[in-house]
């Protein structure tokens, strides 16, 4: 510790800290724009210059180390003369239009311009003026000259997002920001650059115009989309959601926010909202009373239990539910006396179902990301299902942390990448294996017997071993399961095989939960094997149809593993109950449409995929005759004469639900040892068709299904601004060259892409970072909709 | 993609820097292409960027921060004119009116023909020669009067006509 004085206030202050930093912590403001705690130090704003004794001429306090016995002047005459001479000259060239700006009222300029700038300009002559540019649907850089060049902007793409997409071209008196010929800015993250610039020049662009800060109150919430449950503060003016911007959270999104999280709040009040509840009567949809849809639903259920007994009702909820709503869920089918409830829609191995010491979680807590030097990230489509998780890689990796890869495709993680093995789905559980074999080489450990049976005979391969040795290398190695290896349809192996790897390099291992609730679901109890007799899990309730199904949030042709499956079931039940924020594809199929609210309207809690419990309030008033669905569920649950749905709030519901539970102790993703011994393909689930490890079995190419980033739920699907990314085009065949050349096709052509009965036209592209024997075609589009499991065989033609 | 001679000259460079710092060589890499194209489209600075590993907007970053590259076709022959404090003391603005009047192009401008370019640059440190131009960036021409600048356009055309 070093002791220094500022401003004759002594403070302690750690070795190679910057007067800044010491004088932040100490609770001393020192006016900046240029320097952010999380980025890089530039030091080209010059605003925080303070004087230091003994220094011959004022010293930016952003870039000056602190050092034993400094003493700090931040507002001496020196250091306010330096200050108001550097804001002099930013305002040369600022633009004097506070008023028609929409930064005006929470911009750092303006403020400080308050206690440092002059009042009137001494220069006289023309100010420079910076053309607009089009950077995309999320972020306006429609007033330019109001840039003071801090380049806050360029240094969050390089170091927090990973991609350099803005930059400060030319020079001197023509510097300007601005992306590379006119392109977008792509990245995911992008929308933290509002935030971060201290002026007007970068604002957002779906809010422009629509309120002024003073206006909005900030209510504080957690983001339904991914698995971090991001905090948030959402804006609100005359009961409308205006703007949704990050609450700092150290241990969860810092204090950044990813785009979906950041403008998913545009879907809150488009057209396709449903307002009320809808009953199909002879074809056509009328609006009912509440009353009237909510006692339909109680006849037909009772009817439905009454004559084909209870386990014909299946329950479905996409996990973006909330706790809440998932424990009134589980808890009224298991009331009616089906077990038949389940939230892993997309999921499609359920072997592991009751054989998992606990809920399947991070494995660690997300902060603990910074602290790991070895990573092994398997089947992740990370940057887009995980924006913020995969920055904390990202800064980890720059820190000096490795990465290895294992995955069915090789998109940019934009990090650096120490090893990685990109193999067709159906080669994931082999190459995991092979890695475990490695391991157990370098560590000269023998295996247990449960995963003897995984490890094929052979040498492992080059890049195994690559892995297995960098893994061996690490202090600290974590292992982290995504999406794809959720959804793989041998999850379950993929999840014994990190498990022994993890004890055979001490590392951390968990998965990255899909969505923000995927944790809760377990906790909320809301899959078919917590209570007593097993039920169905949410594939086997589509594959052998119910006669009724409730569904919670949930598109089936959108947020099911297997869309062809899931509407077939849904055209075969004689009542499907459709609640839902949105009139969507249920109108064709279903019976009767609830409007429930989205997380704005409603209180609710989500547990992130650490085990954090978060609950919120709602922010505003449900739109029309929507109703959070707690209640909606507890209503019914009181028609049906279930016992126990007599909670007043969602807090009592959330109490119910975790009843004093210490969470931290519910988390374990230990599978059973002994019980998955020879857990081979031939007792996985017949459901599915993907073929075994063995990939000489295959015929025609394997599908690979990412969830793009903007189709993961129902909100985000409908929100403009989102749907006009680069993130959003249609979804598309991508093919390594060498299958394209034996079908004959070039990148751009049209394909007929089939999969069971269902078939689609696509355009190809060229993806010659793909294994060869797949074809990527993402999931979760409506485009892609009418195709099979998002894991399988899937034939490709010239359309 | 950057033509062969260029790659074989980028990887002679590319040996000068540690290998996870390729980007050293961006500045390099800009004026070969300058040298073969007369001036960088932006596709030519995504093939370096792609060439280097870089973000194509840092290697627009550097091109545009110089103004010795030519981010537009500047012709066979660009002549740069210092206009500097010291080349203005010494008839800098003449020397620029002259070579507006021959040529018949302002400065940053082309002749239709695509012979001679003309713009405008910063001291070349040879103040004792002003009032003075570049050709190209390497020929130095100081001392210049009228007669100079008509001698030295001369032998350029001359040359453009000798060379197919």
């Amino acid at each position: 510790m070093i002791n220094i004085e500022i401003d004759g206030k002594h403070i302690e202050s750690e070795s190679g800290s910057t007067i800044i930093q010491a004088a932040h912590s100490a609770g001393i403001a020192i006016p900046h724009f240029c320097y952010h705690k999380k980025l890089s130090i530039a030091a080209n704003c010059r605003m925080c210059l303070v004087q230091v004794e003994k220094a011959p001429k004022p010293l930016p306090a952003c870039a000056t180390p602190v050092s034993e016995g400094m003493k700090v002047f931040t507002v001496s005459e020196q250091a306010v003369k330096a200050q108001k001479g550097v804001m002099e000259f930013l305002l040369i060239n600022h633009p004097l239009d506070c008023p028609i700006c929409d930064q005006g009222g929470e911009c750092q300029l303006q403020d400080l311009a308050v206690g440092y700038g002059g009042v009137a300009s001494r220069y006289a002559e023309a100010k420079r003026v910076v053309t607009h540019k089009d950077i995309g649907p999320l972020v306006s850089a429609e007033e330019m000259s109001r840039c003071i060049n801090c380049t806050r902007c360029v240094r969050f793409g390089q170091e927090i997002a990973g991609v350099m997409e803005l930059g400060q071209a030319f020079r001197g008196e023509h510097a300007e920001i601005m992306s590379f010929v006119s392109s977008t800015v792509d990245s995911e993250l992008s929308g933290n650059m509002i935030d971060l610039c201290p002026v007007g020049a970068l604002t957002s662009k779906p809010f422009r115009y629509s309120a002024r800060a003073w206006e909005l109150s900030r209510r504080r919430s957690i983001s339904p989309h991914d698995s971090l449950g991001s905090n948030l503060a959402v804006q609100v003016k005359g009961n409308q959601v205006m703007r949704v911007l990050p609450v700092e959270n150290e241990a969860i999104n810092e204090c950044w926010l990813s785009d979906r999280d950041r403008f998913s709040y545009t879907a809150l009040n488009v057209p396709e909202r449903l307002t009320k509840p809808m009953i199909k009567q002879g074809g056509k949809w009328q609006e009912v009373e509440w009353q009237t849809a909510l006692e339909y639903i109680s006849h037909g259920l009772r009817d439905i239990a009454k004559r084909g007994g209870a386990e014909q009702i299946g329950a479905l909820a996409t996990p973006n539910s909330t706790l809440e709503e998932m424990y009134l869920l589980q808890k009224l089918l298991r009331g009616l006396g089906s077990n038949n409830v389940d939230f892993r829609l997309r999921q499609s191995d359920f072997s592991a179902d009751g054989k998992q010491a606990g809920a399947p979680w991070l494995g660690m807590a997300v902060a603990d990301i910074n602290q790991a030097d070895r990573f092994l990230l398997v089947g992740s489509f990370l940057r887009k299902d995980h924006p913020l998780l995969a920055s904390r890689i990202r800064q980890a990796v720059k820190r000096g942390a490795q990465a290895n890869v294992l995955h069915s495709t090789d998109d940019d993680l934009l990090m650096a990448v120490a090893n990685k093995s990109i193999v067709a789905p159906s080669a994931m559980v082999s190459v995991l294996a092979q890695i475990l074999q490695a391991l157990a080489t370098e560590k000269k450990a023998r295996l247990d017997g449960a995963v003897q049976a995984l490890v094929q005979a052979g040498s492992p391969s080059a890049e195994a071993v690559a892995i297995a040795k960098n893994l061996a290398g690490g202090q600290h190695p974590a292992i982290l399961l995504g999406n794809f290896a959720q959804q793989h349809p041998q999850a379950a192996q993929l999840q014994l095989l990190a498990q022994h790897i993890a004890a055979l390099c001490n590392a951390k291992f968990g998965f990255m939960g899909e969505a923000a609730n995927s944790l809760g679901g377990h906790l909320a109890q809301a899959v078919p094997f917590a209570g007593g007799k097993a039920g169905m899990n949410a594939t086997a309730m589509l594959a052998a149809p119910r006669k009724a199904y409730l569904l919670l949030n949930v598109e089936a042709e959108l947020d099911t593993h297997n869309p062809q499956q899931a509407l077939a079931a849904m055209y075969a039940a004689d009542m499907v109950v459709a609640m839902s924020a949105y009139k969507h594809f249920a109108s064709d199929y279903a019976d009767v449409m609830l409007p429930i609210a989205p997380f704005t309207e409603t209180s609710g809690t989500f547990v992130n995929t650490e085990g954090r419990v978060q609950s919120f309030n709602g922010t505003v008033k449900p739109l029309g005759e929507a109703r959070p669905a707690w209640k909606v569920l507890r209503v019914l649950g009181n028609m049906l004469n279930v016992e126990g749905f007599d909670h007043d709030s969602s807090e009592a519901v959330r109490d119910e639900a975790l009843g004093g539970m210490d969470v931290s102790s519910k988390l374990n993703n230990t599978l059973g040892g002994t019980e998955v011994r020879g857990l081979g393909t031939e007792q996985a689930p017949a459901h599915h068709s993907a073929p075994g490890p063995q990939s000489s079995a295959l015929s025609g190419l394997q599908r690979v299904a990412d969830v793009p980033i903007y189709s993961s739920d129902a909100m985000v699907r409908r929100a403009p601004p989102l749907q006009a990314t680069h993130d959003a085009l249609p979804p598309s065949a991508a093919m390594h060259g060498d299958e394209l050349a034996k079908l004959g096709l070039k990148p751009g052509d049209m394909v007929k892409a089939s999969q069971g009965e269902g078939s689609v036209r696509l355009s190809v592209v060229l993806d010659n970072r793909l294994p060869r024997g797949v074809v990527r075609v993402a999931a979760g589009h409506a485009l892609t909709a009418k195709m099979g499991a998002m894991f399988g065989t899937i034939s490709v033609e010239r359309a | 993609m950057l033509s062969q001679p260029i790659q074989e000259k980028l990887d002679r460079e590319l040996k000068k820097y540690p290998v996870d710092q390729k980007q050293s060589a961006v500045m390099s890499a800009l004026r070969f292409v300058q040298d073969e194209k007369g001036w960088i489209a932006p596709e030519d600075m995504a093939d370096v960027a792609a060439y280097l590993g870089m973000a194509q907007m840092a290697v627009y970053e550097v091109a545009s921060f110089y103004h010795m590259y030519n981010l537009k076709p500047m012709g066979k022959h660009t002549l740069t004119v210092c206009t500097n404090l010291p080349c203005q003391l010494s008839g800098a603005a003449d020397t620029v009116a002259h070579l507006k009047t021959r040529l018949g192009i302002g400065l940053g401008e082309v002749t239709a023909d695509g012979k001679f370019g003309l713009r405008e640059g910063e001291c070349m440190g040879a103040c004792v020669d002003a009032p003075m131009f570049t050709v190209n960036n390497r020929k130095l021409c100081g001392r210049l009067t009228a007669e100079k600048i008509d001698q030295i356009l001369a032998e350029l055309s001359t040359e453009q006509g000798a060379k197919p």
